[in-house]
């Protein structure tokens, strides 16, 4: 522990304590506390039943109350640890509760009633993953549907983001023609144009194409992405030229040039590009909210947001959804991090 | 058979015009060197062979066929390219079957053909590395390779030896050379290094701000240059260039004028407007004499030493500075005074507009 | 190292692309045709075609009709049913008694928005720049593990809006975790999400907590790019800390700080989807955003007004549109000054 504590704490120069240094480890371990804490709280609450969700305040644990089946009663009862005046302690099933007093049996010996002031009891419980939380939003849900619904989107737009993006900035930084440039303006202009200003008129075109609830609808509008464009065309200025001559030397057509020499060489900005935009693909909410209307073709995201709007939240499917939701993007996090931080910090696009 | 003839080819970036009215005629089997400084337009003239670029007037054939608008692909030409522009994420085998495989060609044929070269070239061992993982000989082995597998009409070659270092640039023109000899195949080459030009060329194409300045055999480019800019060109150390004026001598012969004093005569008749030339000799043909029985006398400047011969930099008194290559070991040391003796066999003259003039 | 990263990534990439290789070859053929026609320079409009394709009818042609959108009025979606009405509809938003009570104008929604979004902005941007910028200090420092506190701050950015707003809502709830602090230090508990002020607060420091890391990443390349002598130099001087950050790092991260200024601002006036989740707008009208009030007007709503939110999403452009310009010329400014240095 000491070693771990002196590798982490080491500080430059040496001797003592410099304010600055006080300050960077409040604000590191800070930062470990504020930015994983509230998704770590939440990913721990996906754990718990209702019952515990309900209680404040809140364990830390995941605990559910035990219950029996106790002879002469149709439902299961909840036990309870009774306190005795003698200061020992036994465990009771409570039948009802009237006021500050409770109706209990002992399960041993059903047909004796016994009551106990609440005070002198506290509910018997025991840790319990409630992962029915887990399995009930793929049965009873459409949670299954919407997972799929997000996976196709996701990986589509991506597909084709990659292909057309990659084929134009083939065109932009590879060839001379006349209105290069302009295009080049046009492609800068939309970087002004976000989705929010064009909410009302791409929504009636959407429509006209008659592309209203279907995942496609979705998918479109988003693959012409500026930034994919521009950042793979950067890559692409890098290739040298003679590259391109020798291909064509070598009876390449120009397809082929595209797709045996540029993408091959492409591919570091390519996966950079693919990481980004399944993320923004996974995590799009405003436009697939306004496009899909069916719960049929919702979204992960439309889907979770209808729930969590609905009168009786029940939160405990929320919080296991949200998780799974979460799944993919942490995971792209844990095993991509470094790409997409360097890609971020090389390009600084997002 | 590959003969390549161009016709007032000519191309503008622009308004800037970058080679202008280029009429060659490249002889089939010939290795034929274009060369000249840089930025002068050997690198442009050579994409407008290929096809990889078009003239903006003038027109280029193979073998009488007209081809100004035939794209590259389709011209049966191959070409070596300076930085190699090998495909750096594949291997050696299948940088040299790419090309074959767009040609469509059968599978065995392929792997025969890479078998051919990879013998020829030595490089068998590599064949399944990749281009980065190769030193700059080897890479410049596999693109040529890469172009002979192709059986091309031609070669183009550009600045092919520039990336390596002195030694091996020698050895691997030596081995150009001797590939020439063997496929006998139509090379056009582009160097700005006049020694590479006079060692491989059966004839160079002097090229000077997009113009052929002359066209010819090393020697005849050596021997007569057609004008200043040659002269200055071909050869190592540089011809010295020294403003002489000319006026008719005894019978038949000229007499010229160094530094309005010292001077000699020459056989045959000079036809000088005003009597203003210059006149061009190469450093071999100056030798050093003792004071008084040379043209003209000189301060040392540097010497030197090579062994097999001596440069020595001399200032005359008029402040021209000239170059004399004695063969062997002299012993003179800066500072000295000289007297320089001219070869006046091999002297070149040229009018005031650079063109060379002819003695008769 | 970076050669054989990058080698590993290309091989990657051809092993992705081998089995799609066959693709290549089906295409070939009738793309090889038309190349005989239009000229191996002729293929980049083909290249171009598909996403120019897209963006046309997706981007620009919606911007376009944009502008006729907010010229026309009724309930109806495509543009010929709807009626001419002219400026109208920015009439309608700029009928005002006063600018600056909303309850004074027509659309008083307009205009609770843009003051929301206005006052979002300000607070917001400040405290972005601000934590950001105290981040990217920190992870500039000779930290062991520099990748790793990286990592801690960027996580956020990744999540996606609805989660994040879940997160929250989760938290901040009556009976959360926030609240069980408050509790477990001896105050009050707070319905966080239910009062107006900390609902206004919550939606800006939720913003914050999602993005900074993504701001702080930035400013940290451009620390990173800042010469290690000039902090040497100074050291030598024994310039205290303060005095170097003042005169040194902030003096040379002010382009990148111009930077993240800029696109915090821009994103900022577009807020939406993580308040959407997180407080919908409410309590009332307390956090109700430009970007909202154009989905309800539009699309929401019971008396759907496109006109209308068509106009206000045009206004909305405008502001973005001077954002952008700005972002641009700075770009510029600094990829300029890159050259020179
Ligand atoms: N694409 C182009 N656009 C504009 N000008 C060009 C272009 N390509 C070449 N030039 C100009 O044409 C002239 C000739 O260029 P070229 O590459 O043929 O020179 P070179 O003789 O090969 O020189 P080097 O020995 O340096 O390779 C140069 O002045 C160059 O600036
Ligand atoms: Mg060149």
């Amino acid at each position: 522990m000491s070693r771990v504590a002196e590798f982490l704490f080491r500080r430059r120069g040496g001797a003592g304590w410099h304010w600055t240094d006080v300050f960077t480890w409040f604000w590191l371990i800070g930062g470990l506390i504020v930015m994983f804490g509230p998704a770590l709280w939440l990913v721990n609450s996906s754990f718990k039943t209702p019952a515990a969700l309900a209680e404040f305040p809140p364990t830390v644990l995941p605990y559910v109350t035990a219950e029996a089946i106790v002879e002469g009663y149709e439902e299961p009862l909840q036990l309870f640890e009774v306190r005795n005046d003698d200061g020992s302690v036994r465990v009771l099933a409570e039948v009802r509760r009237l006021g500050t007093v409770a109706q209990m049996v002992d399960p041993a010996n059903p047909g004796e009633i016994i009551r106990v002031n609440i005070q002198n009891r506290t509910p018997k419980r025991s840790i319990a993953f409630a992962l029915d939380n887990y399995v009930q939003p793929f049965l009873a849900f459409d949670f299954f549907l919407y997972l799929r619904n997000s996976v196709f989107v996701t990986v589509v737009a991506t597909l084709i983001t990659l292909l057309t993006n990659s084929m134009a900035a083939f065109a932009l930084s590879k060839y001379n023609f006349r209105g290069r440039s302009a295009v080049m303006m046009l492609i800068v202009a939309t970087l002004m144009v976000p989705l929010s200003v064009i909410l009302v008129p791409l929504y009636s075109v959407i429509s006209a194409m008659g592309l209203f609830n279907s995942l496609w609808g979705v998918i479109l509008p988003t693959v012409a992405t500026p930034t994919g464009v521009f950042m793979l065309r950067q890559y692409m200025l890098t290739i040298p030229d003679e590259l391109i001559e020798a291909a064509r030397m070598d009876k390449a057509s120009e397809w082929q040039i595209y797709w045996r020499i540029i993408l091959p060489l492409t591919a570091p900005a390519l996966a950079v590009l693919a990481i980004f935009s399944v993320v923004w693909r996974w995590n799009d909410f405003l436009w697939p909210l306004i496009v899909l209307s069916r719960k049929e073709v919702y979204t992960l995201q439309v889907g979770l947001n209808t729930y969590a709007g609905e009168l009786n939240v029940q939160w405990h499917y929320i919080l296991a959804m949200t998780v799974v939701t979460m799944i993919p993007v942490v995971l792209v996090f844990i095993f991509l991090q470094r790409f997409i931080t360097t890609g971020i910090a090389g390009s600084g696009l997002k | 058979m590959s003969q390549i003839t161009l016709t007032d080819v000519s191309r503008a970036f622009g308004k800037i015009g970058v080679l202008h009215d280029i009429n060659l005629d490249i002889l089939d089997g010939e290795l034929i060197v274009f060369v000249g400084p840089s930025g002068c337009g050997k690198s442009t003239l050579l994409r407008l062979i290929a096809g990889l670029d078009r003239p903006t007037g003038g027109a280029i054939a193979i073998d009488g066929k007209d081809v100004t608008t035939v794209p590259a692909a389709d011209r049966g030409l191959a070409m070596v390219f300076q930085s190699y522009a090998l495909y750096p994420h594949m291997s050696v085998r299948q940088n040299l079957a790419f090309g074959l495989e767009n040609a469509r060609m059968a599978r065995a044929e392929i792997d025969a053909r890479i078998a051919e070269a990879a013998r020829m070239l030595e490089i068998a061992p590599y064949l399944d590395r990749r281009p980065g993982q190769l030193s700059g000989g080897q890479r410049q082995r596999v693109a040529i390779g890469r172009a002979i597998v192709r059986n091309p009409t031609a070669f183009l070659l550009d600045e092919p030896l520039s990336n390596l270092d002195a030694e091996l640039r020698i050895s691997t023109r030596a081995e150009l050379a001797a590939l020439h000899e063997r496929l006998s195949a139509t090379m056009v080459y582009v160097t700005h290094d006049q020694i590479e030009a006079m060692t491989l060329a059966d004839r160079i194409v002097v090229l000077r701000a997009g113009r052929i300045e002359q066209i010819g055999t090393p020697l005849e480019l050596y021997n007569h240059p057609a004008n200043l800019f040659v002269a200055g060109f071909i050869g190592a150390p540089r011809m010295n260039l020294l403003p002489v004026k000319v006026a008719a001598g005894g019978t038949g012969r000229s007499s010229l004028t160094l530094d309005g004093s010292a001077g000699f005569e020459i056989d045959g008749i000079v036809s000088a407007t005003n009597g203003d030339v210059t006149l061009g000799l190469r450093p071999h043909h100056i030798s050093l004499a003792d004071a008084g029985k040379g043209d003209i006398a000189a301060r040392v400047a540097l010497v030197e030493a090579l062994g097999s011969e001596t440069i020595v930099h001399t200032r005359t008194s008029g402040g021209q500075t000239m170059l004399a290559v004695v063969a062997g070991q002299y012993p003179v040391a800066s500072g000295d005074t000289v007297d320089l003796k001219f070869d006046t066999s091999h002297l070149h003259l040229f009018d005031d507009t650079g063109v060379r003039i002819a003695v008769s | 190292m970076g050669d054989v990263r990058n080698g590993i990534a290309t091989r990657a990439g051809a092993m992705i692309l081998a089995p799609v290789g066959w693709l290549a070859n089906v295409f070939d053929a009738p793309l090889r045709m038309l190349q005989r026609r239009t000229g191996s320079n002729g293929m980049a409009v083909f290249f171009l075609a598909p996403n120019m394709l897209v963006f046309g009818i997706f981007v620009l042609f919606p911007l376009v009709i944009n502008i006729l959108y907010s010229m026309t009025g009724g309930g109806a979606l495509f543009l010929g049913d709807r009626t001419f009405v002219g400026a109208d509809q920015y009439g309608r938003l700029f009928s005002c008694g006063s600018y600056l009570d909303p309850k004074s104008c027509t659309e008083d929604l307009f205009w609770i928005a843009v003051w929301n979004t206005l006052a979002f902005v300000v607070l917001q941007v400040a405290m972005m720049v601000a934590v950001a910028l105290v981040t990217a200090l920190v992870l500039n420092r000779e930290l062991r593990a520099r990748s790793f506190w990286r990592a801690v701050f960027f996580f956020p950015v990744l999540l996606s809006p609805v989660v994040v707003g879940l997160i929250w809502r989760w938290i901040l709830q009556r009976q959360g975790l926030l609240n069980l602090m408050v509790f477990e230090a001896g105050g009050t508990p707070v319905n966080w999400l239910v009062e107006r002020n900390w609902a206004f607060t919550a939606t800006i420091m939720v913003s914050v907590w999602a993005h900074v890391g993504f701001y702080a990443l930035i400013l940290l390349a451009g620390l990173q790019a800042i010469p290690k002598d000039l902090y040497e130099a100074a050291e030598m001087d024994g310039t205290r800390p303060l005095r170097v950050f003042w005169r040194i790092t902030l003096p040379l991260l002010a382009p990148n700080l111009l930077v993240v200024l800029v696109l915090t601002l821009i994103r900022a006036v577009q807020i939406f989807d993580e308040v959407y989740v997180l407080t919908g707008g409410g309590p009332g009208t307390s956090t109700l955003f430009l970007t909202q009030y154009i989905y309800e007007v539009g699309f929401a709503s019971m008396l759907r007004n496109p006109g209308l939110a068509s106009a206000a999403s045009i206004l909305m452009g405008a502001v973005l549109v001077v954002l952008t310009l700005i972002q641009l010329g700075i770009a510029r400014r600094n990829e300029q000054r890159g050259k020179m240095r």
